[in-house]
């Protein structure tokens, strides 16, 4: 846990709405008072599904304070185009990190998380976690 | 030996096939994906129409990077990252050489289609553009126009194939009996490739 800068968390979703609104869920849940910084980059520029990587990169820009990035997201091409930009290696901010976690309950431990102070390996492992977490 | 004109021209003919057939890519991904392929493509090559246009880069290595770099922010759906991939891999691969030969051409396409099955975790016979680009890579040796036509087989050869990836791997069974789109798609920019040695006058 560092003193300093908070990971900053980024919900990349298929859709602007379900990006929008996990945000407002995990910042909710983390709640007593402020939240570690959480940007939602959701559908395509024009507001449809699909995946830009302007907002990603836009959104990931926000939320650095230089503690370093989480990125978590949904589907299909949402998955690959954060894989292709962290490939490109200058599109996103250094230490920004893909995320392999199940998108709302990932989203929520990591948001709790890092508002708590923890570093990206933290969060990582706390976003990862909610996998463990069998509903039947 | 091919210059950045020729990648030029190359990128200009596929958006001309995309734009030819979209309908057509639409109408596949309608049976099997969400039916935005073709305009997602469409818009797409456009923007590297555009783009490259605007600033003519000097080496083909350059005209393949920047133009995977635009399929990348502008497609929309998993083909942008996907393409966007196979050509800045390629074009990376093509390193800052002012004009290359068609056998370098095609041992650098082997490594952005390498990367392509490496981001999509995807390999030959999942019904993916893979099954049109592995074989054009390997034909490709041999002539351009061998590889249009190994692309064009593979992408047919999608047709009884279940899909393992991406949307069109839901459907499970109900995905036999419909033409890959990113197959498809595929095969047309190999297609450009080789209309683009053909009018050349080399290459084929």
């Amino acid at each position: 846990m560092s003193a300093g800068a908070q990971v900053g968390i980024v919900l990349v979703s298929h859709s602007g709405p379900v990006a929008e609104s996990v945000a407002e869920l995990a910042r909710g849940l983390a709640a007593g008072g402020a939240t570690a910084p959480v940007a939602a980059a959701g559908g395509t520029r024009a507001g449809g599904l699909g995946t830009s990587s302007e907002l990603i990169a836009k959104a990931a820009g926000e939320v650095d304070a230089g503690a370093g990035v989480a990125v978590l997201v949904d589907l299909g091409s949402a998955v690959l185009t954060v894989k292709a930009m962290l490939a490109e290696g200058d599109e996103l901010p250094a230490g920004t990190r893909l995320v392999d976690a199940p998108f709302v309950e990932g989203a929520v431990a990591a948001v709790v998380t890092a508002s708590a102070g923890g570093d990206l390996d933290a969060v990582e492992a706390a976003a990862a976690e909610a996998y463990d977490y069998r509903k039947a | 030996m091919l210059d950045a004109d020729f990648f030029h021209r190359w990128m200009t003919a596929a958006a001309g096939l995309v734009d030819r057939d979209a309908g057509r890519l639409t109408e596949l991904d309608s049976a099997i994906g969400d039916a935005d392929h073709g305009s997602n493509l469409q818009r797409g090559f456009a923007a590297v129409s555009a783009a490259l246009a605007k600033e003519p880069p000097q080496t083909p290595g350059a005209v393949l990077t920047l133009a995977g770099r635009q399929l990348i922010s502008t497609v929309g759906g998993a083909s942008g990252p996907l393409y966007g991939t196979l050509l800045r891999r390629t074009g990376k691969a093509l390193g800052d050489a002012p004009a290359v030969s068609p056998a370098d051409l095609a041992r650098a396409l082997g490594e952005g289609v390498a990367a392509v099955a490496q981001l999509g975790g995807a390999q030959a016979g999942d019904k993916t553009m893979l099954d049109a680009l592995l074989p054009a890579v390997d034909a490709l040796g041999t002539s351009f126009a061998a590889g249009r036509d190994a692309a064009r087989e593979g992408a047919e050869a999608t047709v009884p194939l279940r899909a393992r990836k991406g949307r069109a791997s839901y459907l499970g069974e109900r995905s036999v009996g419909h033409q890959d789109p990113g197959a498809t798609s595929a095969a047309l920019l190999i297609a450009a490739l080789a209309d683009t040695a053909r009018s050349a006058g080399g290459g084929a």
